[in-house]
């Protein structure tokens, strides 16, 4: 397969389970702990899919979206935005800064598994 | 003369025709005859014309004066009595207190004059109704308003009527303690309160006028004379209390429905709500905290039990994600302790926010953006049906803030505003083409403080958005070249307005604090030296002193003062200070003034008692009895006080001259005794403060008789009035 995911998220606890679930599905993993060192990576690595946080200190989950959204180049990858935030308020900026999926927090692997394949499938 | 001379020519005729009937008959007599008999005839007359002749003269002088008499009477009591009867009844229109028309003349002139006087006991009997009439309703009128200000009284609310320049014009006794709280003014009725006394003392002048705009809004829709157009808002005092503030509109009546006058005024209802908005703001940051905090935790915990549950999994593995587990847990225990433990914290809070109409929030945003960017707007997409849940204050500035920002980035001339339905929300955009905006620039603009023309707030759009539980994001439309800032804003739930819920207690009450002819007052109409005394607002006071020589080291000990508002005096809004001199005060100067060294102990100092003095007189003219001597005491204070009396200043010693010149004393006490004022408590600074007062009222009546009716007029005539050169 061959396929990159990008993990961007400051939780090193999630970070953990999600990293080995996507290598085992056969995903080459990379990561990254706040939105600027992901649009970085994002950047510098073009990754097929980013596992985006919404909050993370610095810059966010909606502005590293936002950003990616506004580039020519990187407008392409495929974003699955996590979230502890439950507010339809932010599910409705989440998509209207154009996240492909919109997964909120807790959330079962099985289901976040689900969506990554068929995100990668659709593109 | 004219007519008298025209009389006596008249009189003359009567007597000349006699004569010169005569004449005509004897030529004819003449004519007939032959010689013969005209000498026979001469021959019989002229022996007589030397003994007689004087006879038939003095025959015709007697007829001709009977017909001159009987001329005369005719016109005495026809023509000249008619014509005095038109000159009375000529007075007679002008005023109704005129005595009845003499009777007198002829027959018919007697019988006009009668049916004069009896229209015009007709008339007076009209007038007097008319007067009783008027007087009866200016009784009503003035009973409902004592009940209405009674009822305003006893409100639980604190309430506060305003006319279109801001003045005050009802307060209730809520509202007075309500502001005095909140400005800590320790001179007793030393408020920002009072009647004639700007409300923009207390609340900013934009705030106002745009919860007022929103009212006239509401009052020019189609249904604005049914609903009642009111706009509330919230804003916080110096103290950091946090005010709810409700306007009404005051309408002025109209003919067809009192409901449907032009904008005159408006009433303001406040209610202090820091307590109840704390509470709800620390209530609704712990639930968040809790919410987010618990998903992220149990997202992780999840995600590693997941794992575990996968039966190929390597024991170093296993034993890291049970670390997960016991690491999340421990960690959700810990912030549930600190939730509890934790009582206050200024993190994000919910304002409280406002319904009103979605396409009055564009319009105004849209005047606001044009007024402060110079780009014209236009708002062609607007679903008129919705009404947002909103602080429209700060919701217009930060849309205000985003376009100038656009403006000042890319000189665009041209914006859009769009407004739509999203589910439960609503979607308010800023758009404009082309120029997409890079996300630096667009969290810049977000979290930095907003600027408003030369103005800048201190909050910023992303804090605006918090208040309204909403969201704000930058999209694209591709396909229209768009580019657009969307504001995510919650829907109001019910679109009627609250009840006010306002009682009157019952039993009886004093009105106090209203003065309803304000609603007649503009400012800046005329400047101040061209309107009339009566109209203006006045602060009279007076000053106890150590003694009477400023330059010497005398200070003032004493501070009293109260004040005029159209022509009243407001015996409830009074200011007493006293003042710590800090020097000794003389005995012989307490003797007069009876404030002794006791009572000024731990008073403000005169650098601190001034500045409140300047506040109880800010927009008055000031008054004194002898004013130059408490003048001299104020300006040797102000350079340390940092405040400065600029206002215009009147003295009613230099008035009682001007009105009284040759009486020979004009102090206080004289002018009361002969205006007949009472005064009570001489040489207090209040009491002589009210005496002078009283005086002063009674002083712009006796100067308004000699012309003096501004101002203007006033303090020329004083100049000019002998005690002027008066210096101390």
């Amino acid at each position: 397969m061959g396929q990159r995911i990008l993990i961007a998220d400051d939780e090193a606890n999630i970070v953990v389970s999600l990293e080995y679930m996507m290598k085992r599905a056969g995903y080459e993993v990379l990561i990254a702990r706040d939105g600027r060192e992901a649009l970085g990576m994002i950047e510098r690595e073009r990754p097929d899919l980013v596992l985006l946080d919404a909050m993370m200190p610095g810059m966010s989950g909606f502005d590293v979206c936002q950003a990616v959204r506004a580039s020519e180049a990187l407008r392409g990858t495929r974003i699955l935005m996590i979230t502890a935030k439950g507010r339809e308020t932010d599910l409705a900026r989440g998509m209207g800064v154009g996240v492909d999926a919109y997964l909120t927090k807790p959330f079962s692997t099985r289901l976040l598994l689900g969506k990554v394949q068929e995100l990668l499938a659709a593109g | 003369m004219k007519a008298d001379r025209r009389l006596l020519l008249a009189l003359t005729v009567p007597g000349l025709a006699l004569a010169a009937w005569a004449i005509a008959g004897s030529v004819l007599f003449w004519l007939t005859l032959d010689p013969a008999q005209r000498s026979q005839v001469v021959g019989a007359f002229a022996p007589l014309l030397e003994t007689h002749g004087l006879l038939p003269v003095l025959w015709w002088l007697a007829a001709a004066a009977a017909a001159a008499w009987v001329l005369y009477r005719l016109h005495d009591r026809h023509v000249a009595a008619t014509a005095r009867l038109a000159e009375s009844a000529e007075v007679l229109i002008g005023d109704v207190d005129t005595p009845e028309l003499a009777s007198q003349g002829g027959e018919p002139v007697r019988r006009l004059a009668a049916a004069i006087n009896a229209l015009a006991r007709q008339r007076a009997v009209l007038h007097e109704d008319v007067a009783r009439q008027v007087g009866e309703a200016n009784r009503q009128l003035a009973q409902e308003r004592n009940r209405l200000a009674a009822l305003m009284a006893e409100l639980a609310q604190s309430v506060v009527v305003c006319n279109l320049d801001g003045r005050i014009l009802l307060y209730n006794a809520r509202a007075r303690a309500l502001f005095r709280a909140s400005t800590h003014m320790p001179a007793a009725g030393a408020e920002l309160i009072g009647l004639g006394r700007s409300i923009y003392a207390v609340f900013d002048r934009g705030l106002v006028a745009h919860a007022l705009e929103s009212i006239e809004q509401g009052m020019a829709r189609p249904d604005g004379g049914e609903a009642s157009p009111a706009t509330q808002f919230v804003t916080s005092m110096p103290d950091g209390q946090l005010l709810r503030v409700q306007m009404a509109p005051v309408r002025a009546a109209s003919s067809t429905s009192p409901a449907a006058g032009e904008l005159d005024g408006f009433v303001l209802m406040l209610e202090d709500i820091s307590e109840q908005f704390d509470q709800q703001s620390r209530r609704d940051l712990h639930l968040m905290q809790l919410t987010e905090g618990s998903r992220a935790a149990l997202a992780s915990v999840q995600a590693a039990l997941d794992m575990l549950e996968l039966p190929d999994l390597e024991a170093a593995m296993r034993a890291r994600f049970q670390g997960v587990v016991r690491d999340e847990i421990a960690a959700m225990g810990r912030q549930l302790d600190s939730m509890t433990q934790a009582s206050s914290t200024d993190l994000m809070t919910r304002w409280p926010l406002q319904d009103m109409p979605g396409a009055d929030l564009v319009s105004a945003a849209a005047r606001r953006i044009a007024a402060v960017t110079g780009a014209s707007v236009t708002a062609p997409e607007v679903d008129g049906s919705l009404w947002l849940k909103v602080d429209s204050f700060s919701l217009v500035q930060a849309l205000v803030h985003l376009a100038g920002c656009l403006v000042g980035e890319f000189g665009l001339r041209t914006l859009q505003l769009r407004l739509s339905r999203a589910d439960s929300r609503a979607h308010l955009d800023l758009l404009w083409s082309g120029h997409p905006v890079n996300t630096e620039t667009v969290m810049a603009w977000q979290l930095g403080a907003m600027q408003l023309g030369q103005q800048q707030s201190p909050l910023s759009v992303r804090e605006v958005v918090q208040r309204h539980g909403g969201e704000i994001w930058f999209e694209r439309e591709r396909a229209r070249q768009l580019a657009f800032f969307r504001f995510l804003l919650p829907l109001a739930a019910q679109q009627q307005l609250p009840e006010s819920g306002a009682n009157a207690s019952p039993g009886a009450s004093r009105p106090e604090f209203y003065d309803f002819d304000l609603f007649r007052a503009s400012d800046s109409s005329r400047a101040l030296e061209d309107r009339a005394l009566d109209e203006l607002a006045y602060t009279v006071f007076d000053t106890e002193t150590t003694g009477l020589d400023p330059a010497g080291g005398d200070r003032i000990i004493q501070i009293g003062a109260t004040r005029i508002v159209n022509g009243r005096l407001l015996r409830g809004e009074c200011f007493e200070q006293l003042v710590d001199p800090q020097r000794l005060i003389p005995e012989s100067s307490t003797r007069i003034h009876g404030i002794t060294q006791d009572m000024v102990r731990g008073r403000p100092n005169i650098e601190k008692a001034l500045p409140m003095f300047h506040a109880f007189a800010r927009d008055t003219v000031l008054v004194g009895h002898n004013v130059a001597f408490d003048m001299r005491f104020l300006q040797l204070a102000q350079a340390a006080s940092g405040v400065r009396f600029e206002q215009p200043v009147l003295d009613t010693l230099l008035l009682s001259a001007v009105v009284h010149p040759s009486q020979a004393s004009h102090a206080l006490e004289a002018i009361a005794a002969r205006l007949g004022v009472g005064v009570a408590g001489r040489h207090t600074a209040v009491g002589d403060a009210l005496a002078t007062a009283e005086v002063f009222l009674k002083l712009i009546g006796l100067l308004r008789l000699q012309g003096i009716v501004t101002l203007g007029q006033a303090r020329e005539a004083a100049r000019k009035s002998y005690y002027a050169g008066i210096r101390y």
